[in-house]
């Protein structure tokens, strides 16, 4: 590791914004991990790139805020129209989903081509924590302390919500009001993950961190506590290691996390499959 | 009714506590699911829902616990009209429809019972922990209580979730194909709390499909078709003609 590196500001600033983000993403996995939904949080993630190439498109610029806005955007139509189109009983949202998000995928790679701002849009897709301005982190800074305090808040009507929908709602939970409470949190969490790994590998960051945790532990609070500290100390961990691997960092922060689940998987003292072999073996 | 063995809350009446129902419809969209229901009942009692699938015995219970809106009718609880959900309702789903793998212990799970009464925010008072606590001991859970629920047996599941409403202090238990997936000794021991909670005084009402057990489990049976056919106490309203006419084919060990 290059200590030098350690003094620039730019590096200081992307292994701040790993800390930040890795936490506050691997905090909200706690809910991913619960709510067993994260095959559609990929099938939002990957609505991102339409929104960003529409946001380009639309005001001729690539810029921090347009990219973001779009791929809110692009996410919230797909993920509430799959709802939606869920409501009429006929179509399963899982498969209104994957309908809706491949489309909106492919109506952005075929946009690609008419953008000027192609070089750029890669880190879009990949992530460049490298690249992080004094905004950017003040732009992840908020969108992980919203997402801690009300989630903090709510947390208890909202695992009631995630447990059993009918039973909370029969005991006066918001039901509703906390299933669009979890989704637009969601959807944050996404967008402030574009910046480290990007919206194609955003689900590695918004998904493993509990789901590591969940192998060593039953405990629900140790899911989000647990799985926002992997998730800051495992991206830190992963940019700092990038450059000496000859890595890009967003990738790196997603390897990292892979390798780690499979390691607990194998390992855990509690859940892993090699203590599980030798107990039923005994 | 022996009224001395009576649920502390209902002795202290001296009525019992009623649940009208009166002429209730609930429509999904423009398709009837229940259709001018009337019944009442009070607490002690053990009502079966029975009828064939699609009968509207799931949205009689959801109704009641004020899960889906009523195009019309009312149902009254204790002489006052219940618009919406009511602490003193709890409604106990069919056991496939909860996610057992979820990571919750059964205090965990019992305590969720005490939200009514908690909120959002309210730290659990020496009171909550009373009621969580008396809910596991009737219950015979208190050596289980640190388990993940996914480790407890179908029976033993059946018991949390009992004393979760226990927890809430519900009267008025809601169950959902309660027998459905129980082996025969985990069933025999529902019956027999079934009859200890109508004994302690609450009303227990259940969606039944067993015909041949309706009998010895139930005191008063509704039976519908999205229309209500006949309630009263379960020998008098399980014809042999009426069943006919609602299960042509059903053979009766089912």
């Amino acid at each position: 590791m290059d200590l030098e590196l350690l003094q620039t500001p730019f590096y200081q600033r992307a292994l701040i914004a790993a800390a930040m983000i890795g936490f506050s993403n691997g905090f909200f996995s706690g809910f991913v991990v619960l709510r067993r939904n994260a095959l559609s949080v990929s099938a939002l993630s990957h609505t991102m790139l339409p929104g960003i190439a529409l946001g380009i498109f639309l005001t001729g610029s690539l810029s921090q805020w347009n990219a973001f806005v779009g791929a809110m955007v692009a996410a919230l139509v797909v993920g509430l129209g799959s709802v939606a189109v869920a409501r009429g009983n006929r179509i399963e949202q899982g498969t209104a989903l994957a309908v809706l998000y491949t489309s909106a995928f492919a109506a952005g790679i075929a946009l690609l081509p008419k953008l000027d701002t192609r070089q750029e849009l890669e880190h879009w897709l990949f992530g460049d924590i490298i690249a992080v301005s004094n905004t950017d982190l003040w732009v992840a800074f908020g969108i992980g302390a919203t997402m801690l305090l009300v989630t903090n808040l709510a947390m208890r009507p909202m695992l009631l919500t995630l447990f059993e929908p009918s039973v909370a709602a029969a005991q006066g939970v918001p039901v509703r009001l906390m299933q669009y409470l979890i989704f637009g949190l969601l959807i944050l969490a996404l967008v402030s993950s574009l910046q480290a790994v990007g919206c194609v590998l955003s689900v590695g960051l918004l998904v493993a961190p509990a789901a590591i945790v969940s192998l060593f532990t039953d405990r629900t609070s140790a899911l989000f506590w647990g799985g926002g500290c992997v998730g800051a100390v495992g991206s830190v961990v992963a940019v700092l290691s990038s450059g000496a691997l000859g890595i890009t960092p967003g990738p790196a922060i997603v390897i990292l996390f892979g390798l780690l689940f499979i390691a607990s998987y194998l390992f855990s003292p509690k859940y892993g499959l090699i203590r599980f072999k030798r107990r039923t073996a005994n | 009714m022996d009224s001395s063995s009576h649920h502390s809350d209902c002795a202290h009446h001296a009525l019992h506590h009623e649940l009208v129902i009166d002429s209730l419809s609930v429509f999904y969209r423009h398709v009837p699911a229940l259709e001018n229901i009337s019944m009442a009942t009070s607490c002690g009692n053990r009502v079966a829902l029975i009828g064939p699938n699609g009968a509207g015995k799931s949205s009689l219970l959801k109704a009641i616990a004020g899960l889906v809106p009523k195009k019309s009718g009312s149902i009254q609880w204790r002489g006052t009209t219940v618009r919406k959900w009511f602490h003193e309702f709890a409604y106990l789903p069919q056991r496939e429809e909860i996610d057992w793998l979820f990571p919750i212990t059964v205090r965990g799970l019992v305590e969720m019972g005490r939200y009514p009464q908690t909120g959002a925010w309210k730290k659990f008072s020496s009171k909550d922990d009373e009621a969580v606590e008396n809910a596991l001991r009737s219950m015979g859970l208190l050596d289980l209580q640190q388990r993940q629920i996914r480790q407890l047996s179908g029976g033993q599941q059946q018991r949390t979730f009992i004393a979760r409403s226990l927890a809430q202090e519900a009267h008025v238990l809601l169950f959902d194909e309660p027998f459905t997936g129980l082996d025969r000794q985990a069933a025999v021991s529902l019956g027999k709390l079934f009859e200890k909670l109508a004994q302690d005084g609450r009303l227990i009402i259940a969606s039944h499909h067993d015909l041949n057990t309706a009998g010895s489990l139930f005191d008063e049976a509704l039976l519908i078709a999205t229309r209500q056919i006949a309630f009263g106490p379960v020998s008098e309203v399980l014809t042999e003609q009426r069943l006919d006419q609602l299960f042509p084919n059903k053979p009766l060990d089912c």
